[in-house]
């Protein structure tokens, strides 16, 4: 029932990734990016009403949960995000999930067993 | 309300879990496994050490073998008897490096239905929206939109 070893998330992995979600300016940031794809600071400063510092800086602290990588296409340095990453982030969801069903199993079990 | 569902049924969306199973027991014998500490215990797989009462915090080893290292603390919320038994604690609390006790808890009810042959138990863990990321549920929604087969393939490959 238990995912192989290498699936085993651990919580300590989930807090930053989700910690850094936890913010209106850079959920919209990863939506764009999701949607758009890879984007410079520039494009992603355009009509958002947030000045590129604060977008540079919401980009740092999306790059240090590992949700968002740098990278240069041409002369351009764009943003993208990383998708396994953001996997992570369901992960935790999808295990305390997968342990209800568990859970449910057994007590089915017990209740029924006499 | 006699939906019959053998398997257990996942209503789970971003800010709760929610399953539903179907029983071949009585009412009351599911609310004495749900509602008594020590039969809580024997099917949940942890030694609680007391009784359940509204407003009290129950403690307790997990005995699963991949958690036997985590102690979890229910507090118990309310208890309506034979319908309704809640409690709050730290979900996924599995590192004991980690402090939990300042993050927010999530909510676990129970709610039970007689059904024609048995008893419907739904099991509904819900606030995970305030567990550190406020607006995770939208990210989960994103992800399950464009891009979730991607990210599927993605961690197929590397994996």
């Amino acid at each position: 029932m238990s995912p192989s070893g290498g699936a085993a998330l651990r919580v300590t992995e989930a807090v930053p990734v989700f910690a850094a979600l936890g913010d209106a300016t850079r959920l919209g940031l990863v939506g764009r990016l999701s949607v758009e794809g890879p984007l410079s600071i520039t494009r992603l400063s355009e009509g958002t009403g947030v000045t590129r510092q604060a977008v540079t800086r919401h980009l740092h602290a999306l790059g240090d949960a590992g949700l968002v990588r740098d990278a240069r296409r041409g002369r351009e340095r764009v943003f993208e995000l990383d998708l396994q990453r953001l996997d992570v982030a369901r992960r935790y969801l999808d295990e305390i999930s997968r342990q209800w069903d568990d859970a449910a199993q057994r007590l089915k079990a017990f209740v029924e067993e006499e | 309300m006699t939906i019959a569902a053998p398997e257990v049924q996942d209503m789970t969306s971003t800010d709760r879990i929610e399953k539903r199973v179907e029983v071949r027991a009585s009412r009351s014998r599911v609310w004495r496994a749900i509602a008594t500490a020590e039969e809580f215990g024997a099917w949940f797989r942890v030694n609680l050490e007391g009784e359940f009462a509204e407003g009290e915090t129950t403690r307790g080893k997990i005995t699963i073998p991949r958690y036997d290292h985590v102690t979890v603390a229910l507090q118990v919320e309310r208890i309506d008897p034979e319908r309704y038994f809640s409690y709050r604690w730290h979900p996924y609390a599995v590192d004991p490096a980690v402090d939990y006790s300042a993050e927010p808890t999530t909510l676990v009810e129970f709610i039970l239905d007689e059904t024609e042959g048995g008893t419907a138990v739904t099991i509904v863990e819900s606030g995970f929206d305030r567990i550190p990321l406020e607006r995770r549920a939208e990210a989960f929604r994103m992800n399950d939109g464009g891009w979730a087969g991607q990210a599927r393939n993605l961690a197929q490959h590397v994996s």
